[in-house]
Formats: structure tokens, sequence, C-alpha cells
């Protein structure tokens, strides 16, 4: 018989975080699992009351949604955390974002709201700002134009089974360029499919289409992550939680 | 400008290469210091890739200790991926610290832990991409001083050429010394330039400058004569020994890297020293007498630790843990303070002792009990007694077995192979040992599915052991026991598909012994293998055999010497080993007394618990054994949850 661990089980979720974080500078190097590994070591260090699954090696309850692949910054990464005591979303922020490496800043906690839905249903597109250094704006501008004229841009993509082809236009909603001398900036919004188009992929459609070839790596930054609404526009996922608890305190004031 | 920033470079060319995060640095608890505040600044070196070298506890302990010094600074570098390497030689930015990303070229001391001597390419490698002369004596006042470190550096020779100064020993009051004739001499206004400053650096309880030691040969090939060329340096270099070790509580903040490493947890050093006798072991001669930390000590390093790292697991690290005076209180009262928290506890692989499963047990309370290490070391009785690990082959079963009825479900065995006066059949034990085990504890535990991994190392004769004057066996010799070994263990498979074999070649364990036991003749070799492509020699996939023996056999001729003059040839007890200068505080007369009676199967006890053997190293070096118990107790604390 194997064994089982004494005592009682674990006590249970009761209450859900959601945090929005950013990944800057060097830190933009991190892998998903790296963040993992961080995240986790510092809600112990701050003293999160974590809840955590049952067994021999319990797990802290978290998820994770639609991380920025390594080498990407990002201005708006999502998680959700259960927590086995109550505390204020605000005081939960402070101390984890006190406890994370520089460059790893948790940005805001909010409670979910009852019956609120899942995060992930709340994120279906994202938003990139992506420099080009040694491009010309103007160059930009006319390789973006011939992209959006395709139907399909079919690129070259390493996947955990191989190089695959996807079609890198497909998914993008939008794209439009800026920036100045020497260092165009792409702004694109990209539906989240699977296989993932990334920001490499829409610059190796550049390539492909325009033959728009930066002479170092591009720097991409996720803007936004959210839901895609009718306007084209990326909406804040933590925008119904926040309006309930908003609701919710008018309520109490109003008692 | 010194000491500025090579970030900005580096950045193009870390998109473009494989786990870029280990280059970035930012670690939890990593410090960065201004420049221009410091006299002397130190680059600390492990080379080896950054997940290997990150949870280095010596390294650790030098960043933090050099640190608190208000005088000086210390950055980490480690050993570049050939990927970015590449790179950065065609942008021509150079070897880097991951703390500020400044250029390793910008340093006054270039420090570099050799754990093992499969390293010394990095180390050629890391010197060419920081733009510092391979060989030392090409190195001028404005270029850091190279300083060797780590159990490797009791016998430099191999990299006489390529370092300036070896440490012997334990390091922490070491790097100060150091950091002191740095400062001076830098302030005095480098009178003498380099010459001058390695003299004094000579001059240093425990630090040896080769270049200062001429070694003249034989017409049979060895050593005849090893003389110092100026007569204001030591005959013989003395290491370095580390008192009252609840005195050096290091490292206080351990760092945590976001990158994975292969140790993810955090490791707690119990004693230092070992006092077991085991033959083979370089590391339990060279690092006596055994220092202990008090109970005390260990509870408010793991305290502290647990508190600055966020770790979920602590290992309590030492040569042999369960040997410490207090363990089981040590054990018990961790075990109560972290009562669920999910904090986990560990000791390292043990010597095969029914008290370790006891042990086990207390810290895994209330936790996974997957696997359980044992390292019986040698196959049969009788090479254990030739090892001095006896223990006889009823007690091992009887042990592991326990193990499987207190529910831990996977055994891991440690042997080597290619140990003096080793046959077939003492290697052939392992496999019936393995079935039995096996067999008994399917018995004992009512379960099919315990299983039993045998993992096998060859053995590498070291310097300052009393196998230093071995023969090393050859690969072939490892390569064929391992073949017979795998028959029989796969020969019931009832019981062999249980049993899991993890081995290396015999290869590698041959150019680990040419480096371990070389003289400087062999640095001609490990700068040819370097020129010919040779890098993380310690990683199968870039490690060449063939390079390695033809460059010795082209490289070595002209002296009349081999590869099989280095490793498989058995030692006089005239010879002048390449290392007699350097002293351990071990006896010479001792350890030859102590091969011979291994020869004859004669085990020595243990001087922790039994008087004195007499192997030289307390009154040597003016140090003695410092054990508890002390009586002291931990008290509750407010642990994180």
């Amino acid at each position: 018989m194997a064994r089982q661990p004494d005592g009682p089980p674990p006590p249970p979720t009761v209450q859900k975080l959601r945090l929005c974080y950013a990944k800057r500078g060097p830190l933009r190097f991190a892998s998903h699992r790296d963040l993992a590994r961080a995240l986790e070591r510092a809600l112990r260090r701050a003293r999160v009351p974590m809840a955590f699954s049952a067994g021999f090696s319990p797990h802290p309850k978290i998820s994770y949604v639609g991380a920025a692949p390594t080498g990407a910054a990002s201005e708006a990464e999502y998680l959700e955390i259960g927590l086995a005591e109550r505390r204020d979303p605000e005081e939960v922020r402070a101390a984890l974002d006190a406890s994370l490496p520089p460059g790893i800043d948790v940005l805001e906690c909010v409670e979910a709201a009852e019956g609120g839905g899942s995060l992930a249903d709340r994120i279906d597109a994202a938003r990139w700002s992506i420099e080009l250094p040694g491009i010309e704006p103007a160059a930009l501008s006319a390789a973006v134009a011939e992209f959006l004229s395709r139907d399909e841009v079919t690129v070259a993509k390493r996947t955990k089974n191989g190089l695959r082809d996807v079609d890198a236009r497909g998914p993008v909603v939008s794209a439009a360029a800026d920036g100045e001398v020497g260092r165009a900036i792409l702004h694109v919004v990209v539906r989240q499919v699977t296989p993932a188009v990334r920001p490499d992929d829409v610059v190796a459609a550049l390539a492909a289409v325009a033959d728009l070839r930066p002479p170092s790596p591009p720097r991409a930054v996720r803007e936004a992550q959210g839901r895609l609404d009718d306007s084209g526009a990326v909406a804040d996922p933590l925008g119904p939680d926040r309006a309930a608890r908003t609701r919710c305190q008018g309520e109490h004031a109003a008692v | 400008m010194s000491g500025e920033s090579l970030y900005p470079r580096l950045e193009p060319l870390l998109a473009q290469v494989q786990k870029p995060i280990q280059y970035v640095g930012g670690e939890l608890n990593a410090q960065v210091k201004p420049w221009d505040e410091v006299a002397v600044h130190w680059a600390l070196m492990y080379p080896d890739a950054y997940e290997v070298g990150l949870p280095n506890q010596g390294l650790m302990i030098l960043y933090e200790v050099l640190n608190e010094r208000p005088d000086a600074l210390a950055e980490r570098t480690y050993a570049v991926w050939p990927d970015l390497a590449a790179l950065m030689r065609e942008a021509g930015v150079g070897q880097f610290t991951v703390d500020a990303h400044r250029a390793v070229r910008d340093f006054d001391v270039l420090g570099v832990s050799f754990a093992t001597e499969l390293g010394y390419t990095n180390l050629l490698e890391a010197l060419d991409l920081a733009g510092v002369p391979l060989h030392a004596r090409d190195r001028d006042e404005t270029h850091p001083v190279v300083v060797a470190g780590g159990h490797a550096a009791f016998n430099p020779e191999p990299v006489a050429d390529f370092v300036d100064c070896a440490v012997l020993g334990d390091g922490e009051q070491a790097v100060g010394d150091i950091t002191d004739v740095v400062k001076a001499w830098k302030e005095q206004g480098r009178p003498g330039g380099r010459e001058e400053l390695l003299a004094r650096l000579a001059r240093v309880d425990g630090v040896y400058v080769p270049r200062f030691y001429a070694v003249s040969y034989g017409p049979d090939g060895a050593i005849a004569a090893v003389t110092r060329t100026r007569d204001d340096v030591p005959a013989r270099v003395g290491k370095r020994t580390v008192m009252d070790l609840d005195e050096w509580p290091y490292p206080k903040t351990p760092l945590v890297p976001l990158a994975e490493s292969v140790h993810e947890r955090m490791s707690v050093e119990i004693f230092r020293g070992c006092t077991r006798g085991c033959r083979f072991c370089q590391a339990g001669m060279i690092t006596r007498p055994v220092r202990e930390r008090t109970i005390t000590g260990i509870g408010s390093m793991v305290d502290q630790g647990l508190r600055a790292t966020g770790y979920e697991e602590v290992g309590l690290l030492s040569l042999s843990s369960a040997d410490h005076s207090e363990i089981a209180q040590v054990a018990r009262e961790l075990a109560d303070r972290y009562e669920g928290t999910n904090t986990g506890l560990s000791l390292p692989s043990t010597r095969v002792d029914a008290f370790n499963v006891t042990l086990a047990n207390e810290l895994s309370r209330n936790g996974r009990r997957s696997g359980l290490t044992f390292a019986p070391e040698g196959g049969s009785e009788r090479i254990r007694r030739v090892i001095n690990k006896t223990v006889s082959k009823e007690d091992l079963v009887r042990t592991v077995t326990t193990a499987y009825a207190n529910g831990w479900q996977q055994v891991k065995l440690y042997f080597m192979c290619g140990l003096p006066t080793e046959t077939d059949e003492d290697v052939l034990e392992i496999a019936e040992l393995a079935v039995e085990v096996i067999r008994a504890g399917r018995e004992a535990s009512g379960r099919k599915d315990i299983r039993c991994t045998v993992s096998i190392g060859g053995f590498v004769p070291k310097p300052h052991t009393p196998f230093q004057w071995a023969a090393q066996a050859s690969a072939e010799t490892i390569d064929h026991r391992l073949r017979v070994l795998r028959q029989a263990i796969n020969a019931d498979r009832r019981i062999g598909r249980s049993i899991g074999l993890r081995y290396h070649d015999g290869k590698p364990g041959v150019i680990e012994g040419l480096l371990s036991r070389g003289d400087r003749r062999v640095g001609r070799v490990i700068e040819r293998v370097w020129r010919e492509g040779g890098r993380f020699d310690g990683w199968s996939e870039h490690f060449s055999y063939d390079r390695w023996t033809q460059a010795a056999a082209e490289e070595l001729a002209v002296f009349g010497v081999d590869l099989d003059w280095f490793t498989t040839r058995e030692r006089t007890q005239d010879e002048v080993l390449p290392w007699d200068h350097l002293d351990s505080g071990l006896d010479k007369e001792w350890l030859w007394d102590d091969w011979q009676e291994a020869l004859s199967e004669e085990e020595v006890a243990d001087c922790r618990w039994t008087p004195c053997y007499d192997c030289g190293v307390c009154p040597t070096m003016g140090t003695e054994i410092q054990v508890g118990p002390t009586g002291r107790s931990l008290l509750p604390l407010t642990v994180v949850r």
C-alpha cells in the first residue's frame, strides 16, 4: 500500500486573485519556466498564504495565461493565484513585487469576481510593439502595406515537432508602422491561435513579402492582452473584476 | 573606461542564442557595487555552464565574503556556450561578468574555482575571450591576476603556464589576504610591476606562484627536482584551513537564479572535512580535519537562507552528513520546525548504515519518499576493505531492505569501477547485490514496483590520496567490466527490470586522470586541445577522446612520455610527484603506508571516534578536530509557510 500523507487535507482556496505583471529589461530573456520558478519562490518569500494541491508533492495553486515568448518583453502578463486565507489584493501586489527581481514588476492585483468566468476566456488577442533597429519607417510602411494586401503569408516556424509552415497573415488583425530615422516600430494586433503567431513570425513574414531584413534582432514588447472588441481593440481582461469590485464597494457605501 | 557595462553590445547577441537568461544576471541576492568606490575588483569564475556553476557553494561564499569588504567588489562569470562565444568573437565583445556585464579584462583578479580538472579548456577559452594572454608569462601589470582555487588546485601543475597563482585549501580568509596585497601594491603605484605583485602574493599563506618554482626532469621522464627560484618564497606551500565554521556562516543570502540550475535547492554546509579515510577520496584527504557547525549555527543558517531565497528544499551538505555529532537532533528539530510548511529537508548520498534510513525517515516525516542514495563504492567486501569503506554484504542488503520497508520506492547505489586490485569478480558482485536487494526489498515492502538504480563511475586516482601511486585502469578495462556487469544484471529479467544501470564509458576518466596527476608538460596538451576546439570537456556531447589522445601523443613525445605514462603507470615510492611541494598536511610516509595497507586489505578507523592515526594534518597545520555535541537545541520559530 502506498503511503499517504498524514493529517488533514490542505485548506481549500478561499480567495482568487488575478495579477498583471511586466517583464522588462534584461529579464525579457526569461522563459516561461524561469518566470514560473521565480514567481513561486517570490510568493513564498512574500509569505502569501497560498492554497496547495493535495498529495505528497503539493503544488501552489497558480494558473498562468499565455506567457510571452523568451526574448520578448511584456507589459501585460497575467496569472491567477488561489489563497488559503483572504488578503488585501493591493498588499499582495506590493509584497510580491518587492520579492521579485527588478524587471519582473507586478502592476496590478484584483480579486476575481464571482461567476465572472475564467481569465483565459477573456484573452484571445495581443497588441505588440516591435522595434526594428536599422530599418526606416517608410520602408516598414511599404512592407506592412504589402503584407496586409495578402490573404496568406507562409513562414517556416520552429515548433517542438520541427520546422512547420504557418500562415502569419491570417491571425494579424491590424498592423501599422511609425518610429524614427533608423529605428522603425511596428504595431500589430494578433489573434492568439495554435500554433501561435509571434512577433518573430510577423517579422519573418515582412522579410518574405518585402525583403525587409533588420540588421540586428528586433525587440518586441507585448503592450496588451485581452479580448478583441468590435473595433479591433484589445480589452483589459481585469476590467470586469475591477468593475465588480467597485460596484460591490459602492453598494457597501450606500448601506 | 574601465568597468563599463558591455550589456548594450551583448544584448543583440543574446536574442540569437540558447537559454539567454543565463547571461543576464539579476539573480535574487546578486550584488552590483560601483566600480570606482573600491580598490580591488574580483571576477570569480566557475569554468562550466551557468546551470552547473551558479549553485557552487565555494563561489557563492567568496562572492559574499569579498562583497562585504568596503574596499572590494566581486562579480561572477561562467563558461560561455559555443553559440554565444562565436557571436562574441564576431562582434568583439569580451568575456563578461553576469552581475554588471563588465569586461573580465578590466578586473584586478580573476579567481577560477576548479572542482574538476575537466574545466581546464574552459579556462583557456575564457582567457582568450577576455583578451587576456593565455600564458602567465605574457601578461603585464594591466592584466588580471589569474588565481586557481578549488580541489583541483592541489595539483595545479598542468595549468601552471596559464594561472598566476593557486590557492590551496579554504578560500574565506585567503581571498582577504590577496585583496590586501593587491590593494597595497596598487596604492603604492604598482612598484616592480607584475613580478613584484606575484612575489608578494607568493608570501601569502596558502598561495602558490608556479613561476617561482623550476621543475627539472630525469632521464626516465620523471621529475628530478622542483626548486624555488627566489629565496623569499616558501620551499613548500601549505594549505589554508578555516577554523570555527560558526564564525563563517556563508552563504548568508544564497543566490537564486531565474534560470534552471542543477540544484534546485538551498545547501547548508553542516561540517567541513572528513576523517573516514576512504582511500580514493581526495576531498576527504585534503579538507582535514573535521570542523562541525553547531546545531544552533545550522538552525540559523537554514532559517536565514530560506527567508532570503524562498527555496522549498534544504540540503544538509558535507562529505558524510550522517557523521555530524548531533545529526539525529538536527534532523528531528529541523523536521519539527518545518512540519506542515512544504519545506523539504534532505541529506546527500550517505554511507550504507541503518542509521541513515532512520535519519532520512525523520527528514521526510510527512513528505514524499521518492529516492534514497547510498554509496557502498565497492562491489565486493574485499574491494571495500581495499578502499577502506567497509560494510558487509549482509548489512548492505539489510539497510537497503529497511529503506524499502519504510516506504522508499527507489534506492540508488553508487559504485566505482577500476579501483586498485579490482578484478571482474569484484564488479560482478554489484549485480549479485542489486538482485538480492530487489528480492529482499520486494518481500519486505510487499510491493513489486520498487527500483534500484546502480550508478557507476570510473575511478580516477587523485593527488594527496593513498591511491596517488596507483595504476589507473584503462578505458578498455572499465568498458569490459561494465559490459559483463550489464549482462549479469540482465540475466534474470524478472529481477533485472527493477534494476537500472547508469554509467559512462571509461574514456573521459582517462583524460581526467591525465589532468589530475599530470605535471607542467601536460599544459601543452591542454592548450593544443583548446586550439583544436576543445571546450566543455565534462559534457559528453562536447568531449572528444580522439582529440585528447592525439594531442597527448603529439605534444608529449618530445619529453619521452605519453598518456599511459601519466595514467596506467604505477608510481614507485621514491618518485618525485608533481605536487610534492604542495602541502595538504598529509604526511607522505603515512600516505604510502596507507597505500600498502590497502594492498593488503587492511582497514583504518575514523579518528573522529578513535585515537589519531597520525596522518599528519593537525600537527603540520596547527589545526584540530572540532566536533560537538554542544548540548544545545533549536528553539521554535515563526517559519515561512
